[in-house]
């Protein structure tokens, strides 16, 4: 029998397993608070601009979320929440402008889109008329584009296999550096710059004639780096231990890399074309220098200057008439959907070709 | 038809970095040899210069001769794809090619070697490794169906099937069944004492009862020391290793005082 001394209320009780948590409609209440904030302000004048204001009612939801937060949850899922807020905040300002362009372009090119347009030149079509279409523009760009993917692609993957498969076995590595150096570098070129080497060492040599193919080697230039460095990455994801099963088996290196190594990133490699495609497939500049304009439909991509759908929504923005606007936004959709398609025939091709294996 | 490995003054680099020192050994044929050791010791690397895959590391390179049936193996005027048709090998974790069905797998060696085969012998050939392989039964029906989607231990008889396929002479396997359940590792073992009238085999492993269980002839190795080189400490029957091995350093890794 002893006085033994409590102190019951100093102690810290474990932490619960259940402790409180805010209810699930809990993002409400910040965005309510938000809203109100935002009126009362704007009504009073105190700030009246949508960015401000926008500002303004994250700011009070933020600030709201967290303090609600801290006082039921505690610390920890306090800084959870504003961490949530944040990186949703950071979603919504990638996508949101994305899905405008998508909408805009659609809502300002459905007035002048129709299969007469797409299916119409700019012969005699004078800038007022509400006549004319993009199809000298579609041709142009299948075929610049189309060619550019037949120069580009092969470049790319052969020297992507020669920077993954080859290099890392050789004793000097001054030379795959140096190559991938110059990818790199590639990669930044200014689509002007390319157009410009094009025109004084293609077109001017060849006493000033334009044409499609000129366009494709400009498209050409700015394509390679993207396919490559995809291609490259795509092969390094192939695990060495299909290289090494291969080898094993007797098979020589370069039939490993063609009928192993080259199937199983095929996925991988057709997405790098996408994404080249989805880089030259809206270039200007280089193009107005190599293929110039047309306005009539030019079959021959090695022949005189030919349309493209980027170079057509240039020339007909530049005419300022409401016509004229209409088309080019038109041409907008016009080259939205054409990309598509080459997206398209890009999946099927690697679906035809890939092993049957399902 | 199998063959025998004759390796004197054998040493493997990583590219300045000395890995495996002065190794001598014969690896008999139709017998299977185990190298066993703890890790690190080497025994996978000398397992690879028996078939030049050690060349694929990069840095990789021997000094010494390695003779199969006494033409050494890394001549100047030896083609190390022709080496690795007569020297298959089975890796640890396996590996079926992804993008092929179970047939296409199998034949895949014979396939892609160059010369061209009618379907028929294919279809043969097919036949003939899977049921050496034990796994006939089990794929007859879905031989068409990706190489991926077996179990661990099937995946590694494709793998085994596909190995012989080619009808190599030698047969390397770096650690087959350490990746598989005890079942599957049954399986495996089992089919290493059928085939070993038709193959000469070399397996390493870390479970020295896998070694004991399995082999006729059994090499340990070791490091000389921390940061050492490995070497080959011994060699014999694995009846002896395992009973009255000669070096101490054998000994105490069998009895598991280190390792």
């Amino acid at each position: 029998m002893s006085a033994t001394a409590t102190a019951p209320d100093a102690v810290d009780a474990a932490p619960s397993l259940n402790a409180r948590r805010l209810p699930l409609w809990w993002p409400l209440v910040g965005l309510l608070l938000a809203i109100v904030v935002d009126i009362i302000v704007k009504t009073t004048g105190v700030i009246t601009g949508t960015l401000s204001l926008i500002i303004l009612a994250l700011t009070i939801f933020i600030v709201a979320s967290t303090g609600w937060s801290m006082a039921v949850e505690g610390r920890r899922h306090a800084v959870d929440r504003t961490s949530t807020i944040v990186l949703w905040s950071a979603f919504l300002v990638a996508f949101v402008p994305l899905v405008s362009i998508l909408a805009t372009v659609v809502v300002r090119g459905w007035n002048a889109f129709s299969v007469a347009f797409l299916t119409s030149t700019m012969r005699n079509v004078l800038p007022t008329d509400t006549t004319g279409g993009v199809l000298a523009g579609i041709v142009g760009t299948i075929e610049q584009v189309g060619m550019a993917v037949i120069i580009a692609v092969p470049i790319a993957v052969l020297t992507a296999i020669y920077l993954v498969e080859y290099a890392p076995s050789f004793k000097s590595q001054r030379m795959p550096k140096i190559v991938s150096f110059f990818v790199d570098v590639m990669t930044g070129v200014p689509s002007i710059v390319a157009g410009l080497f094009v025109y004084t060492f293609f077109v001017l040599a060849l006493g000033g004639q334009r044409s499609g193919f000129a366009g494709s080697l400009a498209l050409t230039i700015l394509m390679i780096p993207v396919v490559t460095r995809a291609t490259e990455e795509m092969l390094r994801v192939v695990p060495n231990t299909l290289r090494e099963g291969s080898l094993a088996l007797g098979i020589p290196r370069w039939k490993t890399i063609v009928r192993i190594v080259l199937p199983t990133a095929a996925g991988g490699i057709t997405t790098g074309v996408m994404l080249g495609i989805a880089r030259v497939a809206g270039e200007t500049a280089p193009l107005l220098l190599t293929t110039f304009l047309a306005q009539d439909v030019n079959w021959n991509l090695f022949s005189g200057p030919q349309a493209s759908i980027p170079t057509f929504i240039w020339d007909q923005f530049g005419s300022y008439t409401t016509a004229s606007v209409d088309r080019a936004w038109a041409g907008a959709l016009t080259l939205i959907l054409v990309v598509a398609i080459f997206y398209t025939a890009a999946r099927v091709i690697a679906w035809l070709t890939a092993p049957r294996t399902r | 038809m199998s063959k025998q490995f004759d390796v004197s003054g054998l040493n493997v680099y990583y590219g300045n970095h000395l890995a495996v020192k002065d190794v001598a050994l014969t690896v008999r044929p139709n017998q299977v040899t185990a190298f066993i050791g703890p890790s690190g010791c080497g025994k996978s690397t000398v397992l690879r210069t028996l078939n030049r895959m050690i060349e694929v590391i990069p840095g990789g390179r021997v000094e010494g001769k390695v003779e199969l049936d006494g033409i050494d193996i890394y001549g100047s005027d030896v083609d190390p794809t022709a080496v690795r048709r007569s020297v298959g090998m089975v890796f640890q974790k396996p590996n079926p090619f992804p993008t092929m069905s179970i047939y296409d797998n199998v034949v895949a060696g014979l396939k892609l070697e160059g010369k061209r085969r009618s379907k028929s012998e294919l279809d043969e050939v097919a036949e003939r490794s899977l049921k050496r392989a034990n796994l006939w039964d089990e794929v007859k029906d879905r031989l068409k169906k990706p190489g991926a989607g077996l179990s661990g231990g099937q995946q590694q008889r494709l793998v085994i099937a596909r190995a012989i396929a080619v009808e190599p002479e030698v047969l390397l396997m770096d650690e087959p069944a350490s990746a598989l359940d005890p079942i599957s590792t049954g399986a495996i073992e089992n089919l290493i004492r059928e085939i070993v009238e038709d193959f000469t085999i070399v397996i390493v492993t870390h479970n020295m009862q896998q070694a004991a269980r399995v082999s006729d002839y059994t090499a340990f190795f070791n490091l000389a020391g921390q940061g050492q080189p490995g070497q080959l400490v011994e060699m014999d029957t694995t009846e002896k290793m395992f009973e009255a091995p000669d070096e101490k350093a054998t000994e105490d890794y069998i009895a598991g005082r280190f390792g």
